[in-house]
C-alpha cells in the first residue's frame, strides 16, 4: 500500500474516530477548503497585509510564483518590493534577511528545495541562530525561512531531503512543520509572527493535500505553532510523526484498528522546541511508541525523542520506543525511493514489534 | 606548481591608487578627491590623530594583557589606524558599521570603552557593546558573513528612505559600511553581497582593508588583480587607496559614502595597508614574512605621516609638542583603564551561565527553561554543600568543620 493512497478523497486524513479537537464543520463562516500550498499562500498574503514590514524573498517567487506556485499572485498584489525575486544565492538570501531583520523588517525567505539550503547553512547556523545570544539578548532577528522538504515526488538529487535534525540541533532556531492545510495556514502565520528565527519545513509531497481551514481571527483554536497535537486518540500504542508522514501514520493506525489495536497518533508539528509533555502524556497512556520520520534514523530526531521519553516515562514503557526512518544513505535515486521512505507497512511492522515484549 | 607572485612589492601601490599625503608629509592635489578634504577642519584632523594614537596604545595593551594571561586572544590592528581613522571620520554618526574583528579604532571612535572592547577577548561576553548605542554591530568572527548583513541592512535603509529627495538623502540619509579584508575577499559571501548590493542599488560602502596577509597567506593568493578592480565586474566603482594615508582614506570614503547616501549605489574602497603585528597573539609572522618587508612598511607608518602633516601645517595647534604630549597621556590613561577593566572582569562581574539561558530566544522556550531550572538547581546543590561545610556543628560546640 503506498503512502499516497492513505488519505481520503478531499485530503482529509482517514481518521474518523479521532479528528483534531479543532475540527470544523464544513461550510461554516470563515472556513474554506484549501490545499496546503494554497493555505500557505493565504497565510503569506495575510501576513503581508497585516504588517508593512513583512516581505518575501527567494528565487523565482515573484512572477513565477515559486517553483511550487506557493507565492502565486502575491507579487501582483503586494509589488516587487515586498515579493522579491532574489539572485540565485542562498547565503545571500539568508544573510540579507538577517540584515533586514536587524533594521526592523520581517523577512520571509524561501529556499527552493531542502537540498539547496546548504549554501545558506553558515548564515543560518553561525549567524541567524546565534545573533541574539551574541548580543546578550539585545538583537531580535525575526527571520522566517520556508523550505519545501521530503521525498516521494519522483525527483532528482537534492530535491527530496529531510535535513531538519541539523537545524533542530542548533540552539537559537525554532523548527516547525505542518502536516495539513489548517496547520499550514496557522503555523505559517504564527511562525512569521514569532520574534525568533523560525524555519518552516513544508511537506512538499502534500502541497496538494486538501483540508478545511478556519480563516477566522481565532481560527487556530488557541493551538500554537510550537505545540504537538493528538490527531487520533487510541489506547494501545502511540505513533509520533510529523510533516509528510502524518497521513501515513494515520493510515497505519486505521489499518491497525482492523486488527483490533487502538493506536494514538501524535503530530509533532514543532521540531524545536519539541512538545515533550504531549508526547509523554500519550506514551504514559499507551505504554508503547513508534516514531516515524523520513530523515535518516541515525542521529535523527526519533533518537532524541526516544531518549528523553525513556528518561521521563521509563516505568510506563511496555516496550522499547522504536524508530522508523530513512536509511543511512544519501537520498537515493527516486526510482527506488519507495523502498527508502518509511511507509505504512514499515510503521505497522514497528507497531507489531512494540507488542512483542 | 608556481606560487602566486605578489602584485606589488612591499609598499608600492597598484596603478591608479589614490594617495594625497606622501610619507614625508607632503600633500598632493587630486582634482577628484582633494575637494573632499574641505570637510576636515583642524579639530577633525586632531581627532583623527588622537584616535590613531590612542587606539595604538590600547592595542599594544591588549597584546600585553594576553601575554599576561588576562585575555584569551588579542587581534592587533597596529598599522591600520590610518585606514580606519580616515574612513570613520568620513562617515556620519548615524551610519552603520558592520565590522570584522579588527576594527578597534572604529569601536573606540564610536564610543565603545576599552573595557567593552576587551570583553570578547577576555571570554567574558561575545560582544561587549550594544549595537544601537554606537551604530556598530558586534564583531563577526566567521568572516564575510557581516558583508551580507550590511547589505541587507542597507536594503532596509533604502526602504525606510524611499521617497526622500536628494537634499534630504544628503543630509539625513544613512549608509552601511561593510568591512572585510583581503583574506575574506575570497569568501562567497563577499561575492553574494556585492551581487545583491549592485542588483538593488543599495546604500552600502564595501570597505576592504587589504593588510597584505590573511594570517600566513599573502594577498596574491587571494587575488591576481587589485581587489578594487573586482567592483567593475559587479557594475560599480572600486578605488584603491593608500591605506596608510589618513587624508586619502578620508577623502575617498567621503566620496564613496556620498555616492551610496545619495542613491548612486554601492562602492568598493580598498585600503592598501599593512598589518604590522601578528594576525593574533597566537600567530608568528616570522614564519612567513621577512624583516625587510616589515621594515619597508615601518617607513610608511600612517601615524608618523599624519604627525608630520599636523606639525607642518600648524593643525596641531600653537604648541604642537603639547598636543602630542597630551595625546600620549590620553593613550596612557586609556591603557590603564583597559587594564583595570580587564582585571575587574572576573567572578560576579561576568554574567553567569544562568543569564545566558535568557538570551537565546526572544520568546519562551520549554527546553531552555527546563535546562535553566536544572542548571540552577545543580549550582544550588554546590552552594548547599559549601554551606553545610561552613555551618557550625552542634556536636562540637559550634566550631567550624
Amino acid at each position: 500500500m503506498s503512502a499516497e493512497s492513505t488519505t481520503l478523497p478531499g485530503g482529509r486524513p482517514a481518521a474518523p474516530s479521532a479528528e483534531r479537537p479543532t475540527q470544523l464543520a464544513g461550510g461554516a463562516a470563515g472556513v474554506e477548503t484549501l490545499t496546503i500550498a494554497k493555505a500557505i499562500n493565504r497565510a503569506l498574503a495575510d501576513e503581508l497585509a497585516a504588517d508593512p514590514k513583512t516581505l518575501l524573498m527567494g528565487e523565482d517567487i515573484g512572477s513565477l510564483g515559486g517553483v511550487y506556485r506557493v507565492t502565486e499572485g502575491l507579487k501582483a498584489t503586494y509589488g516587487a518590493d515586498r515579493v522579491v525575486d532574489s539572485p540565485l544565492a542562498e547565503s545571500g538570501i539568508i544573510g540579507t534577511s538577517i540584515g533586514l531583520a536587524l533594521r526592523g523588517y520581517r523577512p520571509v525567505a524561501e529556499i527552493q528545495f531542502d537540498g539547496f539550503v546548504f549554501p545558506g547553512f553558515n548564515q543560518i547556523t553561525t549567524q541567524l541562530a546565534k545573533l541574539r545570544a551574541r548580543t546578550r539578548g539585545t538583537a531580535t532577528v525575526p527571520v522566517t525561512i520556508r523550505i519545501p522538504y521530503g521525498g516521494g515526488i519522483g525527483s532528482i538529487e537534492h530535491h527530496s531531503e529531510s535535513p531538519e535534525a541539523l537545524f533542530a540541533h542548533t540552539p537559537g532556531l525554532r523548527i516547525i512543520t505542518p502536516s495539513n492545510a489548517q496547520d499550514a495556514y496557522w503555523m505559517t502565520r504564527q511562525g512569521i509572527q514569532s520574534q525568533d528565527p523560525v524555519i518552516i519545513f513544508e511537506p512538499k509531497r502534500r502541497y496538494w493535500l486538501k483540508g478545511q481551514v478556519d480563516l477566522a481571527a481565532d481560527g487556530h483554536g488557541g493551538l500554537g505553532a510550537f505545540q504537538a497535537q493528538v490527531v487520533r486518540t487510541g489506547t494501545d500504542a502511540t505513533i509520533a510523526a510529523y510533516g509528510p508522514l502524518v497521513p501515513v501514520a494515520l493510515a497505519a493506525a486505521n489499518a491497525a484498528a482492523e486488527d483490533g489495536r487502538s493506536i494514538e497518533v501524535v503530530d509533532l508539528r514543532s521540531l524545536s522546541p519539541i512538545d515533550f509533555d504531549t508526547l509523554q502524556a500519550s506514551l504514559e497512556k499507551t505504554g508503547r511508541m513508534v516514531i516515524a520520520h523520513e530523515a535518516p534514523t541515525f542521529g535523527g530526531l526519533g533518537g532524541e525523542i526516544a531518549a528523553r521519553l525513556t528518561e521521563r516515562s521509563f516505568l510506563h514503557l511496555e516496550a522499547p520506543i522504536i524508530r522508523v526512518g530513512g536509511f543511512h544513505l544519501p537520498y537515493p535515486p527516486s526510482r527506488v525511493e519507495e523502498q527508502y521512505l518509511p511507509d505504512l507497512d514499515r510503521i505497522l511492522d514497528a507497531v507489531d514489534r512494540t507488542f512483542a515484549y | 606548481m608556481n606560487e602566486p607572485q605578489p602584485l606589488t612589492t612591499a609598499t608600492e601601490l597598484p596603478d591608479g591608487a589614490v594617495r594625497l599625503l606622501d610619507a614625508d608629509g607632503t600633500l598632493h592635489q587630486d582634482t577628484r578627491f582633494t575637494p573632499y578634504l574641505a570637510g576636515l577642519d583642524e579639530a577633525a584632523l586632531q581627532r583623527m590623530y588622537r584616535l590613531m594614537a590612542t587606539e595604538r596604545r590600547v592595542d599594544s595593551e591588549g597584546t600585553s594583557l594576553q601575554r599576561q594571561g588576562q585575555l584569551a586572544l588579542w587581534v592587533p590592528a597596529i598599522g591600520q589606524e590610518g585606514a580606519q581613522a580616515g574612513a570613520l571620520t568620513a562617515l556620519h554618526d548615524s551610519d552603520w558599521i558592520f565590522p570584522t574583528y579588527r576594527e578597534h579604532l572604529f569601536a573606540l571612535g564610536r564610543g565603545v570603552t576599552p573595557g567593552q572592547l576587551f570583553e570578547l577577548f577576555r571570554g567574558a561576553a561575545h560582544a561587549g557593546w550594544t549595537a544601537e548605542d554606537h551604530r556598530l554591530q558586534p564583531y563577526t568572527l566567521v568572516l564575510a558573513a557581516q558583508t551580507l548583513h550590511a547589505t541587507g541592512y542597507a536594503w532596509g535603509i533604502q526602504r525606510d528612505q524611499a521617497g526622500w529627495d536628494a537634499d534630504r538623502l544628503r543630509r539625513e540619509g544613512q549608509i552601511a559600511l561593510a568591512c572585510f579584508g583581503d583574506g575574506a575577499s575570497s569568501e562567497g559571501d563577499v561575492h553574494e553581497s556585492m551581487v545583491f548590493a549592485a542588483s538593488y542599488n543599495l546604500p552600502v560602502v564595501f570597505f576592504c582593508q587589504n593588510n597584505q596577509w590573511a594570517i600566513s597567506v599573502p594577498a596574491s593568493t587571494q587575488t591576481r588583480v587589485p581587489l578594487a578592480q573586482r567592483a567593475a565586474g559587479y557594475g560599480f566603482e572600486g578605488i584603491t587607496v593608500d591605506g596608510n594615508d589618513p587624508l586619502a582614506m578620508y577623502a575617498v570614503t567621503a566620496w564613496a559614502a556620498e555616492q551610496a547616501r545619495t542613491g548612486a549605489g554601492p562602492v568598493l574602497v580598498e585600503a592598501h595597508t599593512f598589518r604590522v603585528g601578528a594576525h593574533t597573539t597566537a600567530d608568528d609572522p616570522t614564519k612567513y614574512r621577512t624583516r625587510e618587508e616589515e621594515a619597508a612598511w615601518a617607513g610608511v607608518d600612517p601615524m608618523a605621516r599624519l604627525e608630520k602633516y599636523l606639525r607642518a601645517t600648524g593643525a596641531a595647534g600653537t604648541d604642537p609638542d603639547e598636543f602630542f604630549a597630551d595625546v600620549a597621556a590620553e593613550g596612557e590613561r586609556l591603557a590603564a583603564q583597559s587594564r583595570e577593566a580587564v582585571l575587574a572582569m572576573t567572578g560576579d562581574a561576568i554574567a553567569p551561565l544562568d543569564a545566558v539561558f535568557d538570551t537565546v530566544y526572544a520568546e519562551p522556550h520549554p527546553l531552555v527553561a527546563e535546562e535553566k531550572a536544572w542548571h540552577r538547581a545543580w549550582q544550588a546543590g554546590f552552594a548547599d554543600a559549601a554551606e553545610a561545610l561552613e555551618a557550625p556543628d552542634a556536636t562540637d560546640g559550634g566550631r567550624r568543620a
